[in-house]
């Protein structure tokens, strides 16, 4: 009871990166709060799949296996959550901030009448003090070991930590890539459940008919990118990114963008880094005409080195930078390949 | 055959231009330095919606937004598009609402408009970025939904065939109705106003301001022309559980907000001269940072 739950992702049989690197997350705030990590994979043809989620230190696997659970639909996999939080009475569940977990999450909150908090890019746990009523006078009330859910909000702004001091399970989305995932132990011994699917999901659920699917393997590969070339609205057209292509050809690098630049159709929205978008951590990240919003530089600022181009001196990004450049994309990219092409003969 | 439409449409401010007067020097949101715009996604929902009027002649789209009174500008939008009827839920008590509070204000708000068959809305709203409110009144209201939709494709047999963006990929799944989709950006965009549509809803105002019209000339003119009527509705009117709605009915709160302080670094300028870019790529090469 009362014990922290990750939603594992399934494509087939395979657990997502961004469930593996929530269990992580999640085993640490498990032993913070001194209670047990469990995690839930709800699917088809799930044989063995603990065994690729135990070494993160899970200690108790839910696997929920019938035809009908994969390819995800909502209402299926809504019963499975709820029915068995009803039993279990978690008090944290954390999902990715996927497609899936986008679509599950608001449904399972509102079914438990919970909290959820999307895009967090932080959680931790501390206390929390609030006025309540109690009759007619407020009085103060203090919460200990709270979930706080760290996010930046409102066009990125800002950054507001949220907390649900009466509702459980206390529940957050996260983006791929903005934990880290790490082993725990190889040989990790955890209680594996093989749940009885009819009992938690009614044959009414399965109203909705996948008829069609077409997944590609990713085509990029920005998170695990050494160096990432970022453009932003500075970049300023389609054309202007075809540099910034070239500059990333040069350096075996990866071209990443802004929201802004994603918004204005220069550039597809799977490159977009950002709360919002991929968490990179490259050895190198070329900001080119990116101002800085938080939104931005909270899926950058891990980044080992960072160099800005930016025509204003001022720009936000500019203080996070190791090297500043102050000009124009247009003018200094192209200088950028060409002194890069004679200074590495 | 027509179908019961029902748009969910949320007034913004307009965060994708946050400019440096968008925080005060206390460092609240100066929300009076945001344009209020009509949620993005929301208007690739309306088109959706105005594409199956269009084609299923005798449907209907009732536009619904929560919000402050100033929000019956994207109300008057969405007849200037095409949209048959609106409804505003405003209220005090509504105020300080999560996204589980508002969707619950929504779905009560969505029982008392009453027949539907689909229901539309916008993925996510730019100020929150959440996109919760579609599957939690779907949840409420007991009804299958699909998100991320890029297209409906085919309306039949009380079944909506949509296409939905799905990470690293589409798929295409069949829904019976009635049912809630949540519409992308990568959408189709929305047509734009048609003049006559604007020359002839461009007064439309909510049933509480023509109520309190004095004047008997206009009294009169917004008797003869009921279209112009924006419904407007409160917690009262929605059969509202107190418990449910506002800040009581909002489960997360607000511990802590701040704005960003850089903690700057030290860095090394140059300029864009040739000389310059030419000794960074060389610092850079020997660094083996690059290369």
């Amino acid at each position: 009871m009362n014990n922290v739950f990750v939603y594992c992702e399934l494509e087939g049989a395979k657990v997502a990166d961004v469930s593996l690197e929530l269990l992580t997350k999640g085993r640490k705030l498990a032993d913070e709060l001194g209670v047990k990590l469990e995690c839930l994979c709800i699917g088809h043809k799930l044989d063995g799949v603990e065994k690729q989620v135990l070494p993160y230190g899970v200690d108790k696997v839910h696997v929920f296996d019938a035809e009908g659970l994969f390819p995800y639909t909502t209402l299926p996999h809504t019963s499975a959550v709820v029915n068995l939080f009803k039993e279990e009475q978690p008090q944290i569940c954390l999902m990715g901030a996927t497609v899936i977990g986008r679509d599950l999450g608001p449904r399972v909150s509102s079914a438990l009448h919970s909290g959820l908090t999307a895009d967090c890019t932080q959680l931790e746990i501390g206390d929390f003090d609030m006025k309540v009523k109690e009759g007619d006078k407020m009085v103060d009330k203090h919460y200990e070991k709270q979930l706080y859910q760290i996010r930046p909000a409102f066009g990125g702004s800002i950054i507001a930590t949220i907390v649900n001091p009466d509702h459980r399970p206390q529940m957050a989305t996260v983006r791929d890539g903005v934990m880290k995932k790490e082993i725990l132990d190889e040989n990790y011994k955890g209680e594996v459940v093989r749940h009885d699917v009819a009992k938690y999901v009614p044959t009414t659920d399965y109203v909705v008919k996948v008829i069609d699917r077409h997944v590609e393997a990713a085509k990029n590969n920005l998170k695990g990118a050494p160096i990432v070339v970022a453009g932003g609205y500075g970049v300023g057209s389609k054309e202007g990114f075809d540099k910034l292509f070239e500059l990333a050809k040069e350096l075996h690098a990866e071209v990443g963008a802004s929201r802004a630049a994603v918004d204005a159709g220069w550039v597809d929205h799977d490159r977009q880094i950002g709360q919002t978008g991929v968490t990179v951590r490259p050895k190198l990240y070329i900001a080119c005409g990116i101002s800085g919003q938080i939104q931005h530089i909270a899926g950058m600022q891990d980044s080992s080195m960072i160099i800005s181009i930016n025509s204003d001196p001022e720009a936000p990004i500019n203080k996070i930078a190791d090297y500043v450049i102050t000009g124009t994309v247009e003018e200094v990219v192209p200088k950028m390949i060409k002194y890069y092409k004679k200074n590495s003969k | 055959m027509g179908y019961k439409i029902i748009v969910l449409a949320k007034q913004v401010p307009d965060t994708r231009n946050v400019g440096s007067d968008a925080m005060t020097p206390e460092g609240t949101v100066n929300r009076a330095a945001l344009p209020a715009v009509f949620n993005p996604e929301d208007l690739n929902a309306l088109e959706q919606a105005l594409r199956i009027k269009d084609a299923n002649p005798g449907s209907t789209i009732t536009m619904l937004t929560m919000g402050l009174p100033k929000a019956t500008e994207v109300l008057r939008e969405g007849l200037f598009r095409g949209v048959d009827s609106t409804v505003l839920l405003t209220d005090r008590a509504l105020g300080g609402a999560d996204t589980l509070a508002t969707s619950y204000s929504l779905a009560q708000a969505i029982k008392k408009i009453g027949a539907y068959d689909i229901i539309l809305c916008g993925r996510q709203a730019i100020d929150g970025d959440t996109a919760q409110v579609g599957p939690q009144v779907a949840e409420k209201l007991g009804l299958p939904q699909v998100t991320y939709t890029e297209e409906i494709l085919s309306i039949s047999n009380g079944k909506v065939v949509a296409k939905r963006h799905i990470d690293g990929g589409v798929e295409t799944v069949e829904a019976p109705m009635p049912l809630v989709l949540t519409v992308n950006g990568s959408a189709a965009p929305c047509r734009t106003r048609n003049a006559k549509l604007v020359m002839k809803f461009k007064g439309a105002k909510t049933t509480t301001e023509i109520a309190a019209l004095t004047d008997e000339a206009e009294k009169a003119f917004y008797a003869q022309r009921p279209y112009l009527a924006i419904s407007q509705y409160g917690a009262a009117d929605i059969d509202a559980d107190p418990a449910q709605i506002g800040k009581a009915g909002s489960p997360t709160n607000v511990k802590a907000v701040k704005s960003i302080v850089f903690t700057a670094k030290e860095s090394k300028t140059f300029s864009s001269s040739d000389d310059d870019i030419d000794s960074l790529m060389a610092e850079l090469i020997a660094s083996n940072t690059i290369g």
